[in-house]
């Protein structure tokens, strides 16, 4: 739980600033790194890392994942692997149907 | 009779009094109290169950003589000469299936007794989210009014299956839509009130109910809740692409080429039928688990409370459920083996399926160790919860073979899958929901219901129950597919098993009557039932044991309780009763 | 009797209702967006070689970074906002509330723009897939952003009133539209990068 005292939200502000300043950068950068030649695996990765980085910024700071409680973590570490069920699962059973052709 | 106790619970140092009278409407329609919204999400789903029944007997008539006009109701279907016809028996099956599942049994379990009971059994004044919980039951009665409706749209109710399988469902008439319509209401209505239930136990549990203080009934629909939470978007996300292709012209679902009546479809194609049954599953599996887990919670109660005796191996039930709800997320694809799939993904799911079994036979053994030594009352709510276990047992071992994808090779799509999961929720869940009834009737009224239509309610029941569904697992076994409008009449394999269907379909309608008895008792009791005090099962939980029957009208209990000890500390060695309250300090 | 932790944190988790509330209410939305993100990595996959139209034949890349940073603006002028309270300065809170509003709505126009010029040459969801599945995913994220600013716009206008009677309640509140409008920024942040650069 974030502290209520006027200095740390104050220090809290510049953490604010910093991060979007951060953010505008790596936008930037993801759309410039999209336009050179990679193969479509790279280009993949490269873009969900620069995603996932600003992601991780966002919930962290402003989300204050950071200072959060475990009863959050616990709901969020559950819901991260069914998603990750429900992202890959659908996608690896196409792959495997395929291979029996 | 007063389901609404009007005292005004003892304010907690907080100053403020709620003596302000509420209006008719505030009172009883958009009320924001758990328990009135519990009675209206019960009284609501009963009704739905009753139509969903309704529409059962309607295909069992077709099914044991099909193409002849069917008796009273065939008077409405003057179009086709009194006969069910096959586009009619598909939306009777599709709309019975559906309504069953989200519009009566989930409603039920879950908004009826979960919200009524466990602020009550966690010592909570009300869910954490008044407003939103009252927000959920109007999702859901709007739901299913859409749902209904659909039964007047051009080319009638949906009809492709309560699955709704597309090619087929993006293009079948209107009654679709307003189906996906319907189900955005009712997921909207399931997930915030997921998010309520979670919230509520983990954040107002009355001090010192610790976790594993809880009533197993708290654990269950906590763990439901999570199901709800999770796996539901997903559908939502579904019927949004299948609404886009029936509305937008997209091709989700629709692969390239596809020919319908020898035109070529005018869409750009690309899509995948197989997407929509991922998602579809991703939410129906966990959702039969929604189905069950109230159940083992209502019985796990019933039995305690009717052995004298402390639950069996409670920490393993906990433990089981919860492993349970974590599992049902990744067995979907088990609906799936004959669509294709890869040896991979075969292997995979066929393990995680086999895996998921060992905790329902933990639940399932536990509560059978629990009778052994124990005292049991033969109450109508005990008889439920004991017809259950062997019930639920059967649904349980008819599934081991679905799951494995050599047996379901020869299984899927027949009456067997059909007998399997009847078993385990209509003689399963069902008879779990009717012991609720009988049980926690008392705590909403203050009077018993009365046990001479409880047992003639119960024994047919439980006769026509298996009448029914037991004929149809041999069917399925001889290979009679689900879905027939005859029964099988046209094929040359299910001759030898077709006598079955008059049989099936004459106990469907004595099952039908003998429901007559429960319907009286539920009103005659509301006036002429018992008096009771409050708590005439000598309970330990404290819905029983802290609150008056009914409840205090905002805040439920007089004073907040304080928990001293486990939920079923009965026949304690030493205390002069043979229960000791949950927040009773000191042993009598 | 009153509900609960309304307010102040349940000592034993750490947090009020709502935030618990609303973490579970994301928690929920992840999995909606990630059945239409695991629908795009399907369909994307399954299509045949060549068949497949990539965001660059159809999309404006600047005109969506512009709205990247508009949306990832607002992020920081909510929390903002949230930090205002917490220092007991109204004031602040209005203007920082007031442009989170407004970033929101240049969002819905830049988006609108880009849909407008779609529709005017022929691009719709049904002309193929790729289209199919950004119509939808950027049409439900747009649902998202308006309901964020509904509620925003209530906790700016007649919401408001509630910080002179329980200011600690208002700024929970405040809070936890924030969370909600920080999820619908960090759901763009995957979406821009999906549909428009790969």
């Amino acid at each position: 739980m974030s502290e209520s005292d006027a200095e740390s939200i104050r220090k809290q502000t510049r953490s604010y600033i910093t991060v979007f300043v951060t953010l505008m950068v790596m936008t930037v950068l993801t759309v410039l790194v999209s336009y050179a030649h990679m193969p479509v695996g790279l280009a993949i990765l490269v873009a969900l890392v620069i995603a996932s980085f600003k992601g991780s910024l966002v919930a962290s700071v402003f989300m204050h994942l950071s200072h959060e409680r475990k009863v959050i973590y616990w709901v969020l570490l559950l819901t991260v692997i069914f998603f990750i069920a429900l992202m890959a699962i659908p996608s690896i059973s196409q792959w495997d149907q395929r291979m029996l052709r | 009779m007063a389901l609404v106790d009007e005292r005004v619970a003892h304010e907690h140092g907080h100053g403020e009094a709620h003596h302000h009278e509420l209006g008719f409407w505030q009172k009883y329609v958009f009320s924001q109290d758990h328990k009135v919204i519990g009675i209206q999400y019960g009284f609501t789903a009963l009704c739905f169950l009753l139509f969903g029944f309704t529409l059962m007997m309607m295909m069992r008539w077709s099914i044991a003589y099909p193409n002849q006009p069917i008796p009273l109701v065939g008077k409405l279907l003057k179009a086709s000469g009194g006969i069910i016809a096959p586009e009619l028996y598909n939306q009777l099956g599709a709309m019975h299936g559906t309504i069953m599942v989200f519009l009566g049994i989930v409603p039920l379990a879950v908004g009826a007794f979960g919200n009524y009971v466990v602020p009550l059994q966690i010592g909570a004044p009300d869910m954490a989210f008044p407003k939103l919980n009252m927000a959920s039951y109007w999702s859901y009665f709007i739901g299913g009014v859409l749902m209904l409706s659909s039964f007047f749209a051009p080319g009638g109710a949906a009809q492709s299956g309560w699955t709704s399988y597309p090619p087929l469902s993006d293009i079948a008439p209107t009654g679709q839509t307003i189906w996906l319509f319907g189900m955005l209401f009712l997921i909207i209505s399931s997930v915030l009130g997921s998010m309520n239930f979670l919230v509520t136990i983990i954040q107002l549990r009355a001090p010192g109910l610790t976790w594993m203080r809880l009533p197993f009934f708290v654990w269950a629909q906590f763990v439901t809740s999570f199901l709800l939470l999770l796996a539901f978007p997903a559908l939502q996300a579904a019927a949004v692409l299948q609404m886009m292709d029936r509305l937008a012209g997209t091709s989700f679902f629709l692969p390239s080429g596809l020919v319908i009546s020898g035109q070529q479809l005018h869409v750009a194609g690309g899509g995948s039928p197989l997407l929509w049954q991922h998602l579809f599953w991703f939410l129906a599996h966990p959702e039969v688990y929604v189905l069950i887990l109230p159940a083992f919670g209502i019985v796990a109660e019933v039995i305690a409370n009717n052995t004298r005796k402390p639950l069996w191996g409670y920490r393993s039930m906990v433990y089981a459920v919860s492993f349970l709800g974590f599992m049902s997320f990744i067995v979907w694809a088990h609906h799936m083996f004959m669509t294709g799939m890869g040896t991979v993904m075969s292997t995979f799911f066929q393990t995680t399926t086999m895996i998921i079994s060992i905790p329902s036979v933990i639940v399932l053994t536990a509560l059978i160790i629990s009778l052994w030594g124990a005292s049991i009352r033969y109450t109508v709510p005990m008889l439920f919860a004991l017809a259950f276990l062997p019930m639920f047992a059967i649904g349980g071992l008819t599934g081991l073979p679905l799951g494995l994808a050599p047996a379901d090779i020869h299984l899927h799509d027949t009456l067997y899958v059909i007998g399997h999961f009847h078993y385990v929720v209509a003689p399963g869940t069902i008879f779990a929901l009717f012991a609720g009834i009988y049980y926690w009737f008392p705590k909403l009224t203050g009077r018993k219901m009365s046990s001479l239509l409880g047992q003639i309610h119960f024994w047919p029941s439980f006769l026509f129950m298996n009448g029914i569904f037991f004929p149809m697992l041999i069917q399925g076994l001889a290979g009679v597919q689900r879905r027939l409008y005859d029964g099988g009449a046209s094929y040359s394999h299910a001759q030898p098993v077709l006598h079955w269907n008059a049989f099936m379909s004459v106990s469907a309608w004595l099952l039908g009557l003998s429901q007559i008895a429960f319907i009286i008792n539920l009103f005659w009791s509301l006036k002429k039932g018992e008096k009771v005090g409050s708590n005439p099962w000598d309970a330990t939980t404290l819905e029983w044991a802290a609150a008056p029957s009914p409840p205090i009208a905002h805040g439920n209990f007089v004073e907040v309780p304080t928990v001293h000890r486990g939920p079923y500390d009965y026949s304690l060695p030493g205390a002069s009763k043979d229960f000791t309250p949950q927040h009773q300090l000191q042993e009598a | 009797m009153e509900i609960p932790y309304t307010v102040e944190a349940r000592p034993d988790t750490g947090v009020f209702n709502a935030k618990l509330g609303v973490w579970l209410f994301l928690a929920s939305e992840v999995m909606l967006f990630g059945a239409l993100f695991s629908s795009y990595v399907l369909l994307r996959t399954g299509a045949p070689p060549g068949t497949w139209h990539h965001g660059r034949e159809f999309l404006n890349v600047p005109l969506a970074t512009l709205n990247t940073i508009i949306l990832i603006a607002s992020s920081v002028t909510m929390v903002m906002s949230w930090a205002s309270l917490k220092l007991n300065d109204f004031k602040k809170y209005r203007i920082y509330m007031g442009l989170t509003l407004l970033a929101g709505v240049g969002f819905l126009v830049v988006k609108g723009f880009e849909y407008g010029h779609k529709f005017e040459v022929g691009l719709l969801p049904k002309t193929n897939t790729f289209l199919a599945i950004y119509f939808t995913l950027t049409g439900l994220h747009g649902l998202h952003v308006i309901g964020g600013m509904i509620v925003n716009g209530y906790l700016l206008g007649p919401g408001a009133k509630l910080f002179k009677t329980q200011p600690e309640r208002f700024t929970n509140r405040v809070e936890v539209a924030g969370l909600y409008w920080h999820f619908v920024d960090l759901v763009w942040i995957f979406l821009f990068p999906t549909l428009y650069l790969l």
